[in-house]
């Protein structure tokens, strides 16, 4: 086993301070998919105000932890407290008020491709907060224009956007509400370089003005770079590194070195066969 | 043993299957009946389940009332009892014809488009969406529907119930030589408030399965465009197992005595 390169205590990082409540943290989380185990005892904190980015290789189980943090899955084992309040195991009403503190741009965007652009930035508005429509219209049209996208877009169907719209118009959904914590899932993922960028961009933007705390998966490196405070590295469903992503080529962590100089050789070795 | 393991095996998967499917049915109805509601949701769903099946039910409705009269002719006349034309129609359309392949066609096209929608909604992550943005997806894409499907399925249906007839009484009297004053009387006199009644019944009870069925199989699709196919085929089967298995209980609660 990797126990040796186990050393995910946050004073590694920036945000080291002892006596302050992270935002998220994570305890022992275990998930498996009938006998195949994903997430094997993840722990993590967030402090609030930070920008952390989880990096793993494809099907290592990055989407699974966010989704078990914002209830989608239902962890086997582990804690996950979001400001101090134990959130494994919330129901109904309970979960939804943790919900909304929560916004989410998921790997694929996930647009709601019945409903125009404009409403699927407005829905949290419309649904979740009950905001009269003509209200959430306006403030949809202004996030929207916080992410580049004119007023006639607004009208057009999902359908009709091209990718890096889309990852657009997911940033602009997931900022609307303006919520406390901003999940991002390969943001950059099946866009050109100079889109990523762009996007990359927006973020830290977006992530700046709410005062958020930020919690970002990729595996592009350069990406990361360009978003992140401190870098967790997951690996057979444990966080094995966690370091400040500025110091991040000099980690001194085999797995690390090899993922972000991305070469085939190395300690990690890839499942070419699918189980 | 190895007789035994598959059995059990399949008896368990069943077991399981029956019991998610009646956990997803009550959580759906519950959902149905707290709220929030969606108004403009359940109006879309009923415009889409109601309006847009009219013609094909309206359809299947003529030419069932037309082929019942020809048929029955044919039969009746050689014990000149011909005159209990108008009875069978009436009466085969509103007890069993009118629900059953409203039903089925409806089956066909509301049932496999709501399984492909929602599958792929749940492939595409637009349910997992739902949820973040404190949306709960029962209430937002499930209920709508099952009332929607509850509501609309008795309207379409007495609507067949008079395509149907009036199909049986144009063939009747255009081509069967019936006069059409004495066809129409016939008509009225026999059928009674139950055989309608039991219809609507029916056809409420097969409006809420076509759209359960719909929606549990998409709900719980897996897997890509294969996934959702595959939900959309069950949900299409599914029902249309259901509805005629449901018939015959409800029937058999109205008429058995
Ligand atoms: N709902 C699910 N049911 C079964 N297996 C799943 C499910 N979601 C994810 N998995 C499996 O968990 C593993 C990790 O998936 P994921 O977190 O999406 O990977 P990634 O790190 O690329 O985001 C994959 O092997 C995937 O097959
Ligand atoms: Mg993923």
């Amino acid at each position: 086993m990797n126990q040796t390169t186990n050393s995910q205590t946050p004073e590694q990082g920036q945000a080291s301070d002892n006596n302050r409540m992270p935002k998220i943290k994570i305890r022992g989380l275990s998930k498996a998919f009938g006998n195949k185990v994903v997430l094997d005892g993840v722990d993590l904190d967030i402090f609030p105000g930070e920008s952390v980015l989880v990096i793993g290789g494809s099907g290592s189980g990055k989407s699974v932890l966010l989704k078990c943090i914002l209830g989608l899955l239902h962890p086997d084992a582990g804690s996950i407290e979001v400001d101090g309040e134990e959130v494994v195991g919330l129901m109904g009403e309970d979960l939804d008020r943790v919900r909304r503190k929560f916004g989410m741009l998921f790997q694929n965007a996930a647009l709601f491709d019945s409903l125009p652009v404009w409403e699927n930035v407005a829905f949290g508005l419309i649904q979740g907060q009950r905001k009269p429509r003509d209200e959430a219209h306006a403030i949809a049209l202004e996030k929207l224009a916080a992410v580049g996208l004119g007023e006639d877009v607004g009208n057009l169907m999902p359908a009709e956007l091209s990718g890096g719209m889309r990852k657009r118009v997911g940033l602009a959904r997931a900022i609307a509400t303006e919520p406390e914590i901003i999940f991002f899932d390969e943001p950059t993922t099946g866009l050109d370089p100079i889109m990523g960028d762009v996007i990359d961009r927006l973020i830290v933007k977006c992530v700046k003005q709410l005062g958020a705390t930020a919690l970002s998966i990729t595996h592009d490196m350069a990406s990361a770079r360009r978003i992140s405070d401190r870098t967790a590295m997951l690996y057979h469903g444990q966080i094995i590194w966690v370091g400040s992503t500025a110091t991040i080529d000099e980690s001194g962590n085999p797995y690390v070195d090899q993922f972000i100089n991305g070469r085939a050789e190395g300690p990690i070795e890839m499942q070419v066969r699918a189980l | 043993m190895p007789i035994l393991q598959p059995i059990g095996r399949t008896f368990l998967f069943f077991l399981e299957a029956t019991g998610r499917l009646s956990l997803f049915t009550l959580l759906s109805l519950s959902h149905c009946l707290r709220p929030p509601f969606y108004p403009r949701l359940i109006l879309r769903q009923m415009i889409e389940i109601g309006y847009y099946s009219l013609p094909v039910v309206g359809l299947t409705a003529i030419f069932t009332g037309m082929v019942l009269a020809l048929q029955s002719y044919t039969g009746f006349e050689r014990f000149s009892a011909e005159s209990a034309i108008p009875n069978v129609v009436v009466v085969s359309i509103t007890r069993e014809l009118g629900p059953v392949l409203a039903g089925l066609m409806v089956a066909g096209r509301v049932g496999a488009s709501m399984a492909a929608e929602i599958g792929t909604m749940r492939v595409t992550e637009q349910i997992d969406a739902l949820d973040t943005l404190a949306t709960n997806p029962f209430k937002y894409l499930i209920a709508p529907r099952l009332i929607a499907g509850l509501t609309m399925l008795p309207i379409l249906v007495l609507i067949a119930d008079i395509i149907g007839v009036f199909g049986g009484y144009v063939v009747a009297t255009q081509k069967l030589g019936f006069n059409p004053t004495t066809y129409l009387t016939n008509t009225l006199d026999f059928v009674e408030v139950q055989d309608v009644v039991s219809g609507l019944v029916k056809a409420a009870v097969f409006g809420f399965l076509v759209t359960l069925m719909g929606c549990y199989h998409g709900f719980n699709s897996r897997g890509g465009a294969q996934g959702v196919g595959a939900a959309t085929t069950n949900a299409v089967v599914s029902a249309s197992i259901l509805i005629l298995c449901f018939n015959y209980f409800i029937t058999e609660l109205f008429f058995a005595r």
